[in-house]
């Protein structure tokens, strides 16, 4: 329980309590006779200390709200507690910039109440939070956070792998279903059949943190209008080493890089990192609840390569083949690209990109391991 | 609040890269010295670059996770956590002997004092005799054995091989092994040819390497002589021209390298309690409990 004279104390701290609503003024802070109690269902009243505690015995869910968010969550500016507040729905500072994100208004306090009896979901890439009271039959403010992947959402938590430990959240994001390394944790394969349950607030954000790093601190920022983009040229221009390369990349494989490594199908991130500061890219950056605010490790090392395979000047082949093999090779750069190689029946010989159809094309195509073709000379171009 | 950041190389290839990371990362949690421990790497996430904005803590303790001072050191790391006003001189380093500056960053209102790398620190010492301890088996190794401190050593940068040639140096000063020479896989004297520089029979071979991978596990296990194929593994000891060869595999694994992350911090002015006690003592407790002898395999890393 909640002590309603831990929020009288605090309104004779401050002089004016306002939270979400509640306003409590205390006689000490003007010319009052008593303490005045306003919430949004309540005209302001002027109350003497008994009859203020009782008043406040009757809104006591702005009470323990109060309770959770200031003297339980505190944090006050902070990215944690931003996120937290997204987590029920509650008013939070800035505006949503993604797309697709839901911008239904923020739930009151009353009607969070109502829902945090039930839990409130929110999606977070391919994390799904559910915040709900601790204590659903005599609610005390305190809040409770389960995690778990949005495939999950109608698996029974009985046919999960349950944890507790925010920490475990690095092994799961190791390895996707497959168990093949995951070195970009915002990339759409995390495995699923796993779920936290009765997280705390701090708990929460670090298992988030550990899954999406920095993620809860870049969508903060840009909230709050102060996201910090570096665009390609900044980031390639700072490489030094082996990556000092990159700046070197044409700007239509920037272009290129970009469609092939950021867009949702790859990264859940939302790109907001464009060509340059005045020279915006022309693929979409997606439409992730959080923001890329600059090229990852990943597109730099990707880059260095492309970087240098871009240097090599073009030449014109000239080879054989029949229209069916010429359609083949879309098919089979088309099916590595999308991934679905691993889908391709065994004996589904009318797909190009089967193992049958690309083992036939190379006995019948290739001369040694190469595509037998002949290159032009400069000099015919 | 002061919060911790440990900053490591990691790998996109390899996912063991970044496993002894979080294991100190979690033991300095465990004591509850810092507000905040964070991991934060060049090629895993969160990355140099946004590690500083996921704290709260206005006081920010960056150890890196490397091996000796160079490029990573020096260049990457200050320049991807935005240190304002950073220059290698600030250091004041003879190659071995940076501690600590305090710089401001770029893009939080936030105090880093940047600390030297790992490696050097004068407790290094002792993980690498502790390593020999847990590699034979005996607390008190050292009589009738020789100890080889090997380093990856590269031409481009001599501040590598002189991390080596320090802690070669202070562990021969003890007196406790008959002999302690430094090799290298780049430069002479080279670890390929380790029974050439040693008469003891029995040799405790230490390399000074953050993680395991591809030089630990494959590279210098097959150099050495220990293996034909690094993926059918070796025994330890391994008998190889007469010596009997106790390969120990990436100091970097060693629990007690905890440790040394807290001295970093704690010469960088962290209030730190008697945290460094209780890692020392967990240490030497796991060390007691565990005869670990059998070396892991891993992918080659990037």
């Amino acid at each position: 329980m909640v002590d309603v004279a831990n929020v009288v104390a605090a309104a004779d701290d401050e002089g004016v309590l306002e939270f979400d609503g509640l306003r409590l003024e205390s006689p000490e802070n003007g010319e009052n006779k008593g303490y005045v109690l306003e919430t949004p269902s309540s005209e302001p009243a002027t109350l003497e200390p008994d009859a203020l505690r009782d008043t406040l015995e009757s809104v006591y869910r702005f009470v323990t709200n109060w309770h959770y968010w200031q003297e339980r969550v505190g944090g006050e500016g902070t990215a944690r507690r931003a996120f937290l507040r997204w987590c029920e729905r509650a008013p939070v500072a800035g505006r949503e910039h993604a797309p697709g994100s839901d911008a239904s208004e923020p739930l009151s306090v009353p009607d969070r109440d109502d829902a945090l009896r039930d839990g409130i979901d929110r999606e977070w890439g391919q994390l799904c939070i559910t915040a709900r009271y601790l204590d659903v039959d005599r609610p005390d403010g305190e809040r409770v956070y389960d995690l778990w992947h949005v495939d999950d959402a109608g698996t029974d938590v009985s046919d999960l792998e349950v944890y507790d430990d925010p920490r475990d959240a690095r092994e799961i994001a190791t390895t996707d279903d497959d168990g093949r390394y995951r070195p970009l944790k915002t990339a759409p394969t995390l495995p699923s059949g796993w779920a936290f349950t009765g997280l705390s607030g701090d708990e929460l954000v670090d298992a988030v943190d550990f899954f999406y790093p920095a993620t809860v601190a870049n969508w903060h920022r840009e909230r709050l209008g102060d996201l910090d983009v570096d665009h390609w040229l900044e980031t390639a221009r700072r490489q030094t080493g082996i990556y000092d390369v990159i700046d070197e990349l044409p700007r239509d494989a920037v272009e290129w890089m970009a469609e092939a490594c950021c867009v949702d199908s790859q990264c859940l991130r939302r790109r907001e990192w464009q060509y340059a500061d005045d020279d915006e890219l022309a693929v979409d950056g997606g439409e992730g609840a959080f923001p890329c605010r600059e090229p990852c490790s990943l597109v730099v090392a990707a880059a260095r390569k492309w970087a240098i395979l871009e240097s090599e000047s073009e030449r014109t082949y000239e080879l054989e083949l029949t229209t069916s093999e010429f359609n083949q090779l879309a098919e089979l750069i088309d099916a590595v690209a999308e991934g679905r190689t691993d889908e391709i029946r065994e004996a589904d010989v009318n797909d190009g990109a089967n193992r049958y159809r690309a083992r036939y094309l190379r006995a019948k195509r290739f001369d040694g391991d190469e595509l037998e073709a002949r290159a032009r000379s400069e000099d015919d171009r | 609040m002061q919060a911790l950041v440990i900053a490591a190389h990691g790998s996109h290839l390899n996912p063991d890269a970044s496993d002894p990371t979080y294991a100190h990362a979690d033991t300095v949690r465990e004591t509850g010295a810092f507000d905040e421990v964070r991991e934060a790497f060049w090629k895993e996430e969160p990355h140099f670059r946004e590690v500083i904005r996921t704290l709260e803590s206005e006081e920010v303790f960056v150890v890196p996770l490397f091996i000796s001072e160079g490029y990573f050191t020096e260049q990457v790391i200050p320049r991807e956590l935005r240190l304002e006003a950073w220059d290698p001189e600030k250091w004041d380093s003879d190659g071995t002997s940076a501690t600590e500056v305090t710089l401001e960053v770029g893009d939080a209102d936030k105090t880093v004092h940047y600390c030297g790398p790992v490696g050097t620190h004068d407790a290094m010492t002792d993980v690498i005799v502790g390593r020999a301890e847990r590699v034979t088996g005996e607390s008190d190794v050292g009589e009738g054995f020789g100890l080889a401190v090997v380093g990856h050593g590269t031409e481009r940068n001599e501040n590598s091989a002189k991390a080596i040639e320090y802690h070669t140096e202070r562990i021969r000063d003890r007196d406790r092994f008959d002999e302690v020479k430094a090799l290298f896989m780049d430069e002479q004297p080279e670890v390929d040819d380790v029974t050439d520089y040693f008469e003891s029979d029995d040799v405790v071979v230490v390399p000074l390497f953050v993680a395991d991978g591809y030089h630990t596990q494959e590279d210098i296990p097959e150099d050495m002589g220990l293996t034909e194929d690094f993926r059918l593994g070796w025994d330890v000891p391994t008998e190889v021209d007469g010596h009997r060869i106790w390969y120990a595999g990436a100091v970097g694994t060693e629990e007690l390298m905890a440790d040394v992350v807290l001295e970093r911090a704690a010469d960088a002015g962290a209030e730190l309690g008697n945290a460094a006690e209780v890692v020392r003592d967990g240490a030497a407790v796991e060390m007691t409990t565990r005869a670990d002898r059998e070396p892991t395999t891993s992918e080659p890393g990037d």
